[in-house]
């Protein structure tokens, strides 16, 4: 589905050279969910960026579902970012003056879709995200979790291929956390393709591969297939 | 079991084995799903032995023959009260692992980030374990509240295991590197 060769990202020249990403490789099967993991300055969103078409990549070459797109005009990435990718961050980022239902249709409206559709497909996505009691409200009106989960279902809006998230939970609590966790694993389960950047173990321990990011360049990758060496009742102390 | 939970559940009312094992189920969710039932009637025949609990018999019915009801005793209770006022908590084992490293080093027996990285592993597979049961529970169950727990001290736990591959990886590259990090 993603397919990155030799991807590199600088800033700067000289002795002030950055090297933000550093000569990555990355396969991301479809359906797969991946997190990539590091402490701030990694590269980790600059990755996501170039992953997503935001940025463009110094050198290398990246694929997404078998379209290059490294190389691609202003417009046909414009178009990726439209339909292809679905972004959620940090922030949530939604329009402080437009209410949930209309944050949602918002990408299907700028994708030309007709705005009887768009509302319906945006009335459908609050339900599945368990919100379709706030409709009306306006991100103001809404916990963090909830605001975020808004910003997941525009994200979903167009039925993008990849949805790509940073650090989705970092401004959440444990509650607020869960439901996120829970609405990504729902994705998963419907066989969504989903590449999250943290540094939020949660997340990491539920997606199917994890790797992790240093100065630029991916150091270790891990599956977590297996059982542990212990039982949830060792965890809590109950054993032993 | 730890005798002073059962001691403790039994400071509600007199109670069957039985109807002990289901509070305790209901109040660890999955994680009750390790626990012997077995377990519970050995202790409280212990609890017995010390005269911290005393057998009655309850009337029987034909589907339930009569059975044996505990109740705690002025000891029992006063133990109960004790243990509510400790302040013991369980310890993580943090110098155990510590040593590890420090001796692998010194000895040139193993690399010390390659068992930082096969701990993180595990902590990670554990926190998958308890994230996905914690996903499961429904936001008002008991046990949602003890899964959070154990969620957060393996995060904990995860930050200190970062905080030593970043001390043992700049000791491996020399103190050159290490001098330049800090410059």
């Amino acid at each position: 589905m993603l397919r990155a060769r030799d991807l590199c990202r600088q800033y700067g020249r000289d002795d002030s050279l950055v090297r933000a990403v550093d000569h990555v490789d990355l396969d991301v099967a479809a359906g797969e969910t991946l997190a990539v993991m590091g402490p701030s300055g990694c590269g980790k969103s600059t990755l996501l960026h170039l992953l997503g078409g935001l940025d463009r990549a110094s050198a290398g070459e990246l694929w997404v579902a078998g379209q290059r797109i490294d190389q691609m005009s202003e417009r046909g990435l414009a178009a990726i970012r439209r339909s292809g990718v679905g972004f959620v961050f940090q922030a949530f980022h939604l329009m402080d003056e437009l209410t949930a239902v209309e944050n949602i249709e918002l990408p299907l409206l700028l994708a030309a879709r007709p705005a009887r559709t768009a509302r319906r497909r945006a009335v459908q996505l609050l339900d599945q995200i368990g919100l379709a009691d706030r409709a009306r409200h306006l991100p103001s009106q809404l916990s963090g979790g909830q605001q975020q989960r808004v910003a997941i279902a525009r994200a979903l809006a167009n039925e993008p291929l990849i949805v790509l998230a940073d650090e989705p939970t970092g401004n959440l609590d444990s509650e607020a956390t869960l439901e996120v966790l829970r609405l990504f694993e729902r994705l998963h389960d419907a066989g969504q393709t989903l590449v999250v950047v943290t540094h939020d173990a949660r997340i990491a321990a539920t997606a199917d591969r994890l790797i992790s990011m240093r100065d630029g360049a991916f150091i270790d990758e891990t599956r977590l297939t297996g059982g542990t060496t212990g039982s949830l009742g060792a965890l809590a102390g109950l054993e032993g | 079991m730890q005798q002073e939970v059962l001691l403790a559940l039994l400071a509600k009312e007199p109670s069957h084995g039985y109807q002990l094992r289901a509070r305790l189920r209901e109040a660890l969710g999955p994680i009750g799903d390790a626990m012997n039932d077995g377990q519970v009637y050995v202790t409280l025949g212990r609890l017995e032995k010390a005269g911290q609990v005393v057998v009655g018999r309850a009337p029987g019915t034909p589907e339930r023959p009569d059975r044996k009801i505990y109740e705690l005793t002025a000891a029992g209770q006063q133990r109960v009260a004790e243990w509510l006022a400790e302040v013991s908590w369980p310890k993580p084992d943090l110098a155990e692992f510590h040593l590890k490293l420090l001796a692998a080093a010194a000895a040139h027996l193993a690399d010390p980030v390659a068992i930082v990285d096969a701990q993180r592993r595990e902590l990670l597979r554990r926190l998958r374990d308890a994230q996905r049961a914690a996903m499961a529970e429904s936001r008002d169950s008991a046990a949602a509240l003890l899964l959070e727990g154990i969620v957060l001290r393996l995060q904990a736990d995860l930050r200190w295991l970062e905080a030593c591959e970043r001390t043992w990886t700049s000791r491996k590259a020399g103190p050159r590197r290490e001098q330049r990090a800090t410059s």
